[in-house]
């Protein structure tokens, strides 16, 4: 597919990538491009400047500090992930990742893009927002710091807004993590996922792919009938599409919410 | 630095140095295609999902229907036409070959490129290990089993 004419900028530093988001009202931050490339091809997105992130040594990379928090950069890829010694400090974070598409997507694929272009079936959102993970978005004004939960804000929307670069995700210390989701095909886009922490005592479920962004719950206790009847409470409205039903997402959202913190359970 | 709508670029494909001025929106494997005539890599599905266009960046798979050729300045590229050296198919190539791989053949240059990629990292990969390290590329005559069973043949 031959894409609309586009302007293209690969800067080495964040202060320069900010600089040119500033500078174009139709600039956008090119990561790996596995979700914005196809976008542009269906015009769905049509930026008129791309600020390519992948000459800044900054954005990559994962840190393990001496408390166990994981800082992740945003243009660190998937496999990155996969492969981390660091991040196995907090084990869900790859497993989950190894989970997403395919070994070619996974290469080129960023945890940066795959939170900022918040499609509500990523995987991403709802496990960072289930560990409690912080972002960390800068802009032409400096740094701030925002909890996941409040990071995404709807459907391809977040907190980083334009001109801002998310430039890492801070992950705390835990191990009680759990993931459940029914895909399309093995490793497909899902149909419904939940991601659970019970790292923090009560458990903090996130469940993705109901909502345009992953909702919250947190029961009481991770005793079966409690998530259930919080399941239930949340009164979930997902859409209907070829592959599930309204009812259906519903019911998968009740059923993995319970595998997710069955998981989780069995690690803590 | 300023952004612009085309830029000189410098890649090696299969040891060979071009450089070429691409516009910027051109896909990778545009300018593989048609820039260099290296046609061996397709153009399957266009939207990232079936892997017919994969091939590796400085040693890691992609699908180069999903990076813009400016992207890949200065990279090494490898494509299926560097697999077979002196017109002698390579030891995986003879597999497919052995093992009646390809039906219709339109997935078999990326399939080539992926199991490359897997049989570097992983010497004697499992046949699961061989299913995940093909997931992205989609056969759409479904003979997986052959493929998988060319890819086990090759680790050998």
């Amino acid at each position: 597919m031959l894409l609309r004419e586009v302007e293209y900028a690969r800067p080495a530093s964040v202060q320069e990538a900010l600089r040119l988001l500033g500078s174009h009202e139709g600039a956008r931050a090119l990561a790996g491009g596995q979700t914005l490339i196809n976008v542009m091809k269906a015009r769905a997105a049509s930026p008129d400047v791309l600020v390519d992130l992948a000459d800044i040594g900054e954005l990559r990379g994962i840190e393990l500090a001496s408390d166990g928090t994981v800082t992740i950069g945003a243009m660190t890829t998937y496999t990155d992930i996969v492969d981390s010694a660091e991040a196995r400090a907090r084990p869900i974070l790859g497993e989950v990742c190894k989970q997403i598409a395919d070994v070619q997507v996974r290469n080129r694929g960023t945890v940066g893009g795959n939170v900022c272009s918040n499609d509500p079936t990523n995987h991403l959102p709802p496990l960072l927002v289930a560990v409690g993970a912080t972002m960390t978005i800068l802009g032409q004004g400096g740094e701030r710091s925002v909890p996941a939960r409040e990071f995404f804000l709807g459907v391809y929307m977040t907190a980083a807004g334009p001109g801002e670069l998310l430039t890492k995700i801070s992950v705390p210390p835990g191990k009680g993590d759990g993931f459940a989701s029914v895909p399309i095909g093995r490793d497909g886009t899902c149909i419904v996922n939940v991601a659970a922490s019970l790292d923090s005592g009560a458990p903090t479920l996130a469940i993705g792919c109901v909502d345009a962004v992953p909702v919250v719950l947190t029961p009481d206790s991770a005793a079966e009938e409690t998530v259930r009847v919080a399941v239930r409470g949340a009164n979930l409205d997902p859409p209907s599409d070829v592959h599930a039903s309204a009812d259906y997402r519903r019911h998968l959202a009740e059923v993995l919410a319970l595998r997710a913190v069955a998981q989780a359970a069995g690690r803590t | 630095m300023e952004a612009v709508s085309s830029r000189t670029i410098t890649v090696e494909v299969n040891g060979v140095q071009y450089e070429r001025e691409v516009e910027a929106r051109r896909l990778l494997i545009h300018f593989i295609r048609d820039d260099l005539n290296l046609t061996g890599s397709h153009i399957g599905c266009d939207t990232g999902n079936c892997g017919a266009c994969s091939v590796l960046i400085d040693g890691v798979l992609v699908k180069s229907c999903m990076m813009l050729a400016v992207q890949a300045d200065g990279a090494k590229i490898e494509t299926v036409e560097g697999l077979a050296s002196d017109g002698e198919l390579n030891g995986l190539q003879q597999a497919f070959s052995d093992h009646h791989a390809l039906q219709c053949g339109y997935c078999t240059p990326g399939m080539l490129m992926s199991a490359t990629a897997l049989l570097r990292e992983n010497a004697s990969p499992s046949e699961e290990e061989i299913r995940k390290g093909i997931q992205g590329n989609i056969c759409r005559c479904t003979g997986y089993v052959n493929i998988v069973e060319a890819i086990k043949a090759a680790a050998q």
